[in-house]
């Protein structure tokens, strides 16, 4: 029953999906590597910006698939984000991997696949099309872990990312099919259904489904307890591949995660909530306190990385319209703000060698203090200081936990964000205070862009037309999965 | 007419964006353009004040334009805000002077910081809008830590990194009491929530989460542990703004939320807060009698002023609102004074030690003049503007209670006591240090920035109306809200109590 209606709904995958396929060809039939590698990036942006542009034309709510995948305006948020993700760490790969000598076609292409793996996912609404979109997307990224396959610490990225990811796909698996078996369907809206039954709400077998998938979910978007593989996977993968882990497939996992919770299980948001209160907490305090002994600015962004996942689920503990909003508003936020600071890692290189230690920023405000600013910029904007954007993503997700008298949560994620503060402004201090280290190479022009962009992004969030289109879009979008409650 | 709020506000923004694009050698540009710049917003925002209705306690120059949602970009004085507006736009020139000779590193981004900080504080007094205040209120610890990390002495890391985290801490809380109001109120307007009624042991937690925030940007004690150190890392010009204007935005917060929005519990922990207030006006004024430094010890006299200020503002009278709030602006023009004057023999000997200095008067008369005035003002003197803010504030505590009105007289001789120390022992005695025999009285530059402040402390000492015409009506319209709330709270648990 494939007609041009289904299509339309599945352009943005079908692009993505004939794109990885057509660049695989183009990449294996042309000789010279790196040219191929080259060129196959550049028509990979191409196909994202496609794609892009096929979600963004998009509208109304549409399911296909007997109810399994759905088009809505949630989903073209999280897509729109995704693919401007995507894209823009693609964009900051050349010059690092030309470098590394591995830019090769490969590379793309299975950010290509991975990207349609995270698109599935944002539109999964069935157990089954959840399962296939994120195994796509953590085979893909499990490759691309261990891209640098001459590098000890790469190949050890992609292998320790491999093993507990399988792990975490099957408990998910598990949990998925014990709810088939309490529920009698794998459709969200079917299991919604089964499980507002007053008997359900005591049901072992439901919560022990729901805990498993939750495990599974929460691996995914690195929420602590399931968090211990970020630090050594963003800092064993090549940076380039780190800045795409860090950003995308996070919030793909977060949608999963979002539309699971509030379409599926809605009926026993109770015992969700409290599940996502203690990963929320644990994650905002590990994040807080891990983050501050480190030395290599990957895994400082890693543990930052886990900190923010728990400052977003702030919003979902929340379980209102208002918090998803926020959830969203908050990933679109940490998305721009996380790629700025990957391109400022990106930038840190000394000749041909990038490096990638706190200390080698010494200074950097006198030799450069147009990047020196701008990491500045993220910094504070990372630790959630007024006027600039991450003080907005705080803003937002915790006003409606405020609202759902979620008091104790508040005051420990806003005493969580204090402490984190003090390692953001570390970086700041190196850069301002410290004597001067050796000075950068020059900046290269796509990174620099992107820094700059992200920046920006950062300081004119506060506008009305820039951070209040975010939080409109951003609002729709909540909408449309949890209808005004 | 119509935005003057918004172009003050902004003038010094775009005075930073100016220098910003400026050649980066061009250090003499850069100071003059700040320089410009902050003469003409005091320009501007004298317009204001002539404009300014004194007669009336409602908001005026209202601008309300749409913003994020529900939230408003909507600006106003009051005369409660009006004189820190001018008080801000009067110290910043100062400051750009003061850091004529002492700043030669980054003289630049120095300027760029300080226009910055300028924005950011002018908005927290005009901000009519929670979150807007918010904005400003934390928006300006990052150009501060930059400026007091950056420019400042030896222990500049630890001294920046403390004042930051400290005021961030207890901000954070704030920010969740302003969700919870928003949630009460459903908005988050200034003027609005300001008429809306909160009950009573909801004002309770929203009143420890803002007296949080308000007590350590105040500082009070035992939260003031930060300003010493961020006094003394600080280069001069950043004291000066800590000093005059940033420790303000505390009591401020107090007269715009705490005591107008949260009356009740206002009435209930005023014992609390004149507990705090006479510790920290006794026993940081005995901490100042064994300074070695001399930042350090005017830091701690701050905090024992601000002592009398939140005495006054709890004792929610009249008098004592009028006196908080002269208090804070006689003590923003003494103390920065008295830091410039420790600026200026800084900046010729290098070392804030009191040991190091002695018989100053011999060399420099001029000098020794001036810190006398300021020094005879930090004391409380009548015939200086520090008397009036004190006497007021005593006068109200003594009738709100009498204990503690007797307590913080004290303070009052023991200020006497550590400001004439140390001027003994910096000015007078002999001049027996061999490198203070050549020392250099005051240039023109200094004089320049020096003569303003002693004209404005003596005439405000001898003739305070002009200030205390200008909030009396609000003040009178804020202490008559916060007593009919009482009243209202009183009668309901009366008829509770009845039932």
């Amino acid at each position: 029953m494939i007609n041009s209606a289904v299509l339309s709904v599945l352009l943005p995958e079908l692009i993505l999906a004939l794109g990885a396929i057509v660049l695989l060809m183009i990449g294996v039939f042309t000789k010279n590597g790196e040219a191929a590698g080259r060129s196959v990036s550049w028509l990979a942006i191409m196909v994202l910006v496609l794609a892009g542009v096929a979600a963004f034309e998009q509208s109304g709510s549409t399911t296909v698939f007997g109810g399994a995948f759905i088009s809505d305006s949630f989903t073209r948020f999280l897509k729109i984000v995704i693919l401007i993700g995507g894209t823009l760490t693609l964009l900051m790969t050349f010059d690092n991997f030309g470098r590394a000598k591995l830019l090769v076609f490969e590379y793309p292409v299975l950010v290509l696949l991975a990207t349609l793996g995270m698109l599935m996912m944002v539109s999964a609404n069935d157990l089954i099309a959840l399962y296939i979109g994120l195994e796509l997307q953590s085979l893909a990224l499990y490759v691309i872990a261990a891209f640098n396959r001459d590098d000890v610490r790469s190949s050890e990225a992609g292998l320790k990312y491999f093993v507990l990811g399988a792990l975490s796909s099957g408990m998910l698996l598990y949990g998925a099919s014990i709810l088939y078996g309490v529920t009698g369907s794998t459709s969200y809206a079917n299991i919604a259904s089964a499980a507002s039954l007053p008997e359900m709400t005591t049901n072992i077998g439901l919560t022990f489904g729901l805990v498993f998938v939750l495990v599974g979910l929460a691996f995914k978007i690195a929420a602590v307890p399931f968090h211990m593989w970020t630090p050594d996977v963003y800092q064993g993968a090549p940076t380039p591949v780190t800045a795409f882990f860090a950003g995308a497939p996070k919030i793909a996992a977060m949608a999963l995660l979002l539309r699971f919770t509030q379409a599926a299980l809605p009926a026993v948001a109770p015992q969700w909530q409290q599940i996502v209160i203690f990963i929320s907490i644990a994650s905002m305090v590990l994040g807080a306190f891990a983050a501050i002994g480190q030395n290599n600015i990957k895994r400082l962004l890693a543990y930052s990385s886990i900190g923010h996942v728990g400052f977003a689920l702030v919003g979902l503990a929340a379980n209102s319209a208002e918090g998803t909003a926020g959830v969203l508003i908050y990933l679109a936020i940490y998305v721009a703000m996380t790629l700025g600071a990957f391109a400022c890692v990106l930038s840190m290189r000394r000749g041909d060698r990038y490096v990638e230690n706190i200390s080698d920023l010494a200074g950097l405000a006198r030799s450069d203090l147009t990047f020196a600013t701008i990491l500045a910029l993220l910094m504070f904007s990372f630790a959630g200081i007024p006027p600039l954007a991450g003080f907005w993503a705080k803003w937002y997700v915790f006003l409606p936990a405020i609202k759902a008298g979620l008091y104790p949560l508040s005051v420990i994620g806003m005493v969580s964000s204090v402490i984190s503060a003090y390692y953001y402004l570390r970086i700041v201090k190196i850069m301002f205070f410290d004597e001067p280290a050796e000075a950068f190479a020059p900046r290269e022009g796509r990174t620099f862009a992107v820094m700059a962009l992200s920046a920006a992004f950062t300081v004119i969030f506060v506008l009305p037309f820039v951070g209040g289109a975010v939080v409109d879009a951003a609002s729709a979008a909540a909408t449309a999965l949890v209808p005004g409650r | 007419m119509s935005n003057i709020l918004s172009v003050t506000i902004f003038l010094p923004l775009v005075g930073a964006l100016l220098i910003a694009g400026l050649n980066s050698e061009a250090k003499g540009n850069a100071r003059w353009i700040a320089l410009w710049t902050t003469l003409v917003t005091f320009a501007v925002s004298l317009l204001i004040w002539i404009n300014f209705d004194s007669s009336s306690s409602s908001f005026q120059f209202v601008e309300e334009y749409a913003w994020l949602g529900p939230l408003k970009y909507k600006m106003g004085v009051d005369g409660i805000s009006m004189l820190f507006v001018i008080l801000t736009t009067f110290l910043m020139p100062l400051c750009i002077l003061a850091s004529w000779q002492s700043i030669q590193l980054r003289v630049k981004e120095y300027m760029i910081a300080f226009l910055i900080l300028e924005t950011m504080m002018l908005g927290v007094f005009c901000a009519l809008d929670m979150v807007l205040f918010y904005l400003f209120f934390e928006g300006g610890l990052i150009p501060m830590f930059v400026i007091i990390g950056v420019w400042g002495g030896k222990r500049r890391v630890y001294a920046s990194f403390k004042f930051f985290l400290y005021t961030l801490l207890g901000s954070v809380l704030m920010l969740l009491a302003m969700m919870a109001m928003y949630w009460h109120a459903g908005t988050t307007d200034i003027p609005t929530l300001l008429q809306t009624k909160f009950p009573p042991e909801m004002q309770w937690w929203l009143w420890l989460a803002f007296f949080a925030s308000f007590a350590v940007k105040m500082p009070m004690w035992p939260v003031h542990t930060w300003l010493p150190d961020a006094h003394v890392e600080a280069p001069t010009a950043g004291s000066v703004i800590l000093a005059g204007i940033l420790l303000k935005m505390g009591g401020y917060g107090f007269l715009r939320f705490s005591l107008p929005m949260f009356p009740n519990a206002s009435a209930d922990l005023a014992p609390f807060v004149f507990t705090l207030s006479i510790v920290a006006i006794v026993y940081t004024s005995l901490v100042a009698l064994v300074q070695e430094d001399m930042k350090k010890l005017i830091a701690y006299s701050s905090v024992a002023h601000m002592g009398y200020v939140t005495m006054g503002i709890f004792s929610a009278t009249q008098q004592g609102v009028d006196g908080a709030i002269f208090q804070m602006l006689s003590h923003g023009l003494v103390s920065s004074a008295l830091f410039l004057c420790v600026g200026v023999i800084y900046d010729r000997m290098h070392t804030r030690e009191i040991a190091a200095y002695g018989g100053l008067v011999e060399r420099m008369p001029k000098y020794a003049v001036a810190f006398m005035i300021f020094t005879m003002a930090n004391i409380g003197l009548p015939g200086t503007s520090g008397f009036i803010g004190e006497f007021l504030t005593l006068l109200a505590a003594f009738r709100a209670n009498t204990l503690v009105a007797i307590i913080a007289t004290s303070g009052v001789i023991l200020s006497s006591a550590y400001a004439l120390y140390l001027y003994r022992r910096v000015i007078f005695g002999a001049l027996e240090k061999a490198n203070l025999k050549n020392i250099l009285d005051l240039s023109p530059r200094e004089v320049a920035i020096l003569t303003p402040l002693i004209l404005l402390t003596i005439f405000y000492g001898i003739y305070p109306s002009p200030v205390l015409d200008v909030t009396a009506t609000s003040v009178k319209n804020l202490v008559q809200n916060y007593q009919s709330a009482q009243g209202t709270a009183a009668a309901s648990l009366a008829t509770r109590g009845y039932q």
